[in-house]
C-alpha cells in the first residue's frame, strides 16, 4: 500500500481538492525554514491552493534575521588588512545601514573575502595562511550550529590559531515565541522546519500545541512533503485538534540527534543576540563558550553592537515576520531588486523576497 | 552604475547588461554593435558573422575539458548560433610569469584538437605575459569570423506556438567547474557538456526559415538565455519542468551546492525556437548526432504571460523565471 507521501506525489490534485473540501474561513499557515520558502515557490504551490489557504513566512532566513548593525561590524572587519573574511556566499551581497555597501564591495575595494561551503573549508584556509586572521561568518540556526562548532574543536585539536568565528548563529524556539506574543500575531499553523527537526528531534516544536495550542507540523522540503504537511495543519485546524506531527520521519528522529547537540553544547552557550525585525531575544543565539574565546571572533577584535534608532525605509524586519509579504513592499522589484537590495531578504539565496523575486507567480 | 567593478559586473545578468549599456555603448556605438547579438553580421561580397569571447575559467582544467577547449568553443558556438559557418579564428594568450610549460602545451593541444573538430583554422593570435601574481595561470580570447548561411535567424522571427528545444541535458558545465574548484566538496561524477554545437546548428539549417532563432545557453544558463528570447516582445515561453534533460549527478550536485540547473551554464548545448509543425523532426535532426543523442522539446512560444518564461513545474504549478540576477556562479568561461 502507497505511503500518504507517495499519493500526494503522484496526485496532488488530489490533496488539492481535499483541502478546498475542508472548506475553512481564512488561514494563515507560516513555515520559518529559509528552504521551505524556496521549494514552495519554485513548485508554484501558493498559485494551486485555494484562495483562502495563506502561505507566510517567518523569520526561517538565518541571513535575514542578522541585523543591519551585525552586517557593519563584518564590513567593519573586513576592512582590516590582516582579515580574510570567509562565508557562505549568501552573505556576500548583504547590505549593511551604509547603501551599497557589502562583502562584494569590500572585495572589490580590496579586502579579502572568500567563498566557502563550509566552516571546515574556512579552516583551511587558516592552516595554509597562517600569516591573516581568518574569520568564518558562522551564520545559520540548529542546522549549521554543529558544524561550526565541530570546526571549533578541530581548531583545538589542529592547533590553528588564526581562526575565529564571528558568530551569528541562532535558536528557532525562542523566535517563534517571541512572535507569537505578538499582539497581532495571526498565524493558526507551524510548518516546521525539517533540517532543524533532525538535529533537535521532534521535541524541538512539541511547545508549539503544548503551550499555545497552535498546530505544528514538521516537513521535508519536496513539494509533496509541503503540500501534505499543509494538508495535515489544515485537517487539525479542521478538527480543532491541535497536535505536533511529523512528515518527515525518514529523516526527523523523535529525539534529534544527540551526538550533533553535543558538540554544540560544548562550544557553544545560549546568549541573548538582535535579530532583526524583532530585537533582542534572551537566549536565542549561540555564542562560543569561554573556554573557546581564543577563537571567537567578537572578542578577539572587539565587537560589540547594540540596537540602533530605525531601520530606514526597509521593510525586512517586517517581511521576516510575515507581517508583510515582499509584492507589499513598496521597494520590492522596484527599487530593490537582487542587483541592488536594500535588504537581506532580497539576495540571500534563502530569503523570501529573493524567492518571491527569482520564482515569481504567473 | 556603481563607481566599482565588483564580479557580478561579469555574470551576464543584469548588471552586465548595465555595463553594456551605460558605458561601453555610448562610447562605441555602431550599426552592428548596437545589435548585442552573440555575432556581429557584417557587410561585404560574403556576409560575415564576427564574435569575440575571453575565457577566464578557474580551474584552467575541469572535467570534461579546460580552458583551450573552452575558448574555442566559446566562440565556434557564437559563431554557429548566429547562423553562420565558423571559419576563422584568432588566439589571444595571456600567461602568468611562472605558468607550466606542460600545461601550456596540454591546453594548446586542446585547442588544436578542438578547431580541428569544429573545421575552423586559428589564423592569428598574440601572447602576452604578465608578472607573477598579476594574472591567475593563464587567459585566453579568441575572436571568430564565419560566413553567414542562415540570414534569417532572428530574435524577431520567433512566432505563438513554436516549439523550443534544447540539444541536451541542462548546465552541466556551470556545476562540473563549480565542483572542480571545491576541494572538500564530494567529487561528483559531473563533467561539462563544453564541445562544439556547430554540427547541430548546421544540420538545423536543413529546416529553413522554418527554423527561427538559436542560442547557446552559456552565462546565466537556459533560464536566462530563454528570458532574453522574448523580452520586450508580447510573447513568452512556457516550459514543462518534466522535459527539461537534466543530468542526474548534475541536478543532485546543484541541490547540494543551492544552484540551480536552470540557471547554471552550459557550454556545448543549443536552445533553439522553430515552427512547431518542424518539431519532431528537428529533434530527430539533433538525436542523428552524438552530441545531440539527450534533446528534447522543453517547451512552446505562447502569449500568456508577455516578455516572460514561464515554468509548468513538475508538481502542477507554475511560477515566471526571471533573468539571472548577479552572480551565480563567478569565472565559469
Amino acid at each position: 500500500m502507497p505511503s500518504e507521501l507517495e499519493l500526494c506525489r503522484a496526485h496532488p490534485q488530489e490533496y488539492i481538492k481535499k483541502i478546498a473540501a475542508l472548506d475553512l474561513p481564512e488561514v494563515n499557515l507560516m513555515e520559518v525554514c529559509g528552504t521551505h520558502t524556496m521549494a514552495i515557490a519554485k513548485a508554484g504551490l501558493r498559485a494551486m491552493l485555494p484562495p483562502n489557504v495563506h502561505l507566510l513566512s517567518g523569520p526561517g532566513c538565518p541571513v535575514c534575521v542578522t541585523p543591519a548593525e551585525v552586517i557593519d561590524e563584518i564590513l567593519k572587519l573586513a576592512g582590516r588588512p590582516d582579515v580574510v573574511i570567509a562565508t557562505y556566499g549568501d552573505m556576500i551581497r548583504v547590505p549593511g545601514s551604509r547603501r551599497g555597501w557589502n562583502l562584494g564591495k569590500m572585495k572589490a575595494s580590496g579586502s579579502r573575502v572568500e567563498v566557502v561551503y563550509s566552516p571546515v573549508d574556512a579552516l583551511d584556509l587558516a592552516a595554509k595562511n597562517p600569516e591573516k586572521k581568518i574569520v568564518f561568518l558562522g551564520v545559520g540556526f540548529e542546522t549549521t550550529a554543529p558544524g561550526t562548532a565541530a570546526s571549533v574543536l578541530l581548531a583545538e585539536e589542529r592547533g590553528v590559531s588564526n581562526y575565529y568565528v564571528f558568530s551569528m548563529l541562532k535558536t528557532v524556539e525562542p523566535a517563534l515565541r517571541t512572535l507569537i506574543a505578538d499582539p497581532e500575531f495571526n498565524v493558526q499553523g507551524f510548518l516546521c522546519p525539517g533540517h532543524v527537526a533532525v538535529i533537535t528531534g521532534e521535541k524541538g516544536f512539541s511547545f508549539l500545541p503544548e503551550e499555545y495550542g497552535i498546530p505544528a507540523v514538521i516537513s521535508g522540503f519536496e513539494p509533496e512533503d509541503i503540500l501534505l504537511s499543509v494538508y495535515k495543519l489544515l485537517l487539525q485546524i479542521h478538527e480543532k485538534r491541535p497536535r505536533l506531527e511529523n512528515t518527515y520521519t525518514r529523516a526527523v528522529a523523535p529525539e534529534g540527534n544527540p551526538l550533533a547537540e553535543s558538540f554544540m553544547d560544548k562550544v557553544l552557550a545560549r546568549e541573548s543576540d538582535l535579530w532583526r525585525g524583532l530585537g533582542e531575544i534572551p537566549e536565542s543565539a549561540l555564542m562560543l563558550r569561554p573556554a573557546f574565546s581564543r577563537h571567537d571572533a567578537k572578542l578577539a577584535f572587539g565587537v560589540s553592537y547594540k540596537a540602533s534608532e530605525g531601520t530606514g525605509i526597509c521593510r525586512c524586519g517586517d517581511v521576516i515576520q510575515g507581517r508583510l509579504s515582499p509584492a507589499a513592499c513598496p521597494l520590492f522589484g522596484k527599487a530593490c531588486t537582487p542587483e541592488d537590495p536594500y535588504g537581506p531578504c532580497m539576495v540571500s539565496s534563502e530569503g523570501t523576497c529573493a524567492a518571491a523575486y527569482k520564482y515569481q507567480e504567473v | 552604475m556603481e563607481d566599482t567593478i565588483t564580479l557580478d559586473f561579469g555574470s551576464g545578468g543584469k548588471k552586465t547588461s548595465a555595463l553594456i549599456e551605460e558605458l561601453i555603448l555610448p562610447l562605441l556605438s555602431n550599426e552592428a554593435l548596437d545589435e548585442l547579438d552573440d555575432g556581429a553580421v557584417l557587410a561585404g561580397n560574403e556576409k560575415l558573422v564576427f564574435s569575440t569571447d575571453s575565457f577566464v575559467v578557474d580551474p584552467y582544467f575541469f572535467p570534461g575539458g579546460d580552458i583551450g577547449k573552452l575558448a574555442v568553443c566559446g566562440t565556434v558556438n557564437d559563431l554557429a548560433v548566429s547562423g553562420g559557418e565558423p571559419k576563422y579564428l584568432s588566439l589571444g594568450l595571456i600567461l602568468e610569469e611562472g605558468f607550466p610549460r606542460k600545461d601550456l602545451e596540454r591546453i594548446l593541444s586542446s585547442v588544436a584538437r578542438t578547431a580541428k573538430e569544429a573545421g575552423v583554422m586559428v589564423v592569428t593570435g598574440d601572447t602576452k605575459v604578465v608578472e607573477r601574481g598579476k594574472g591567475d595561470g593563464i587567459y585566453i580570447n579568441t575572436s571568430g569570423i564565419g560566413f553567414l548561411r542562415a540570414p534569417w535567424l532572428s530574435r524577431k522571427a520567433i512566432r505563438e506556438g513554436d516549439a523550443v528545444l534544447i540539444s541536451g541535458t541542462i548546465g552541466c558545465h556551470g556545476t562540473a567547474v563549480m565542483l572542480a574548484r571545491n576541494e572538500n566538496l564530494v567529487e561528483g561524477n559531473v563533467l561539462s557538456d563544453c564541445g562544439p554545437v556547430h554540427r547541430l546548428a548546421g544540420k538545423l539549417l536543413e529546416l529553413g526559415e522554418d527554423l527561427h532563432f538559436m542560442r547557446d545557453p552559456t552565462r546565466g544558463g537556459a533560464a536566462t538565455t530563454l528570458c532574453e528570447f522574448v523580452e520586450g516582445t508580447d510573447l513568452s515561453i512556457e516550459l514543462d519542468e518534466k522535459s527539461l534533460p537534466l543530468d542526474p549527478a548534475a541536478a543532485g550536485a546543484c541541490e547540494i551546492l543551492g544552484l540551480d540547473p536552470l540557471y547554471s551554464a552550459s557550454e556545448g548545448r543549443l536552445l533553439c525556437v522553430l515552427a512547431k509543425e518542424r518539431a519532431g523532426e528537428a529533434l530527430a535532426l539533433l538525436k542523428s548526432l552524438p552530441e545531440g543523442e539527450g534533446a528534447a522539446l522543453i517547451g512552446r512560444v505562447t502569449r500568456r504571460s508577455p516578455g516572460k518564461v514561464i515554468i509548468r513545474t513538475a508538481f502542477g504549478g507554475a511560477r515566471i523565471a526571471a533573468r539571472l540576477a548577479g552572480a551565480q556562479l563567478p569565472r565559469i568561461c
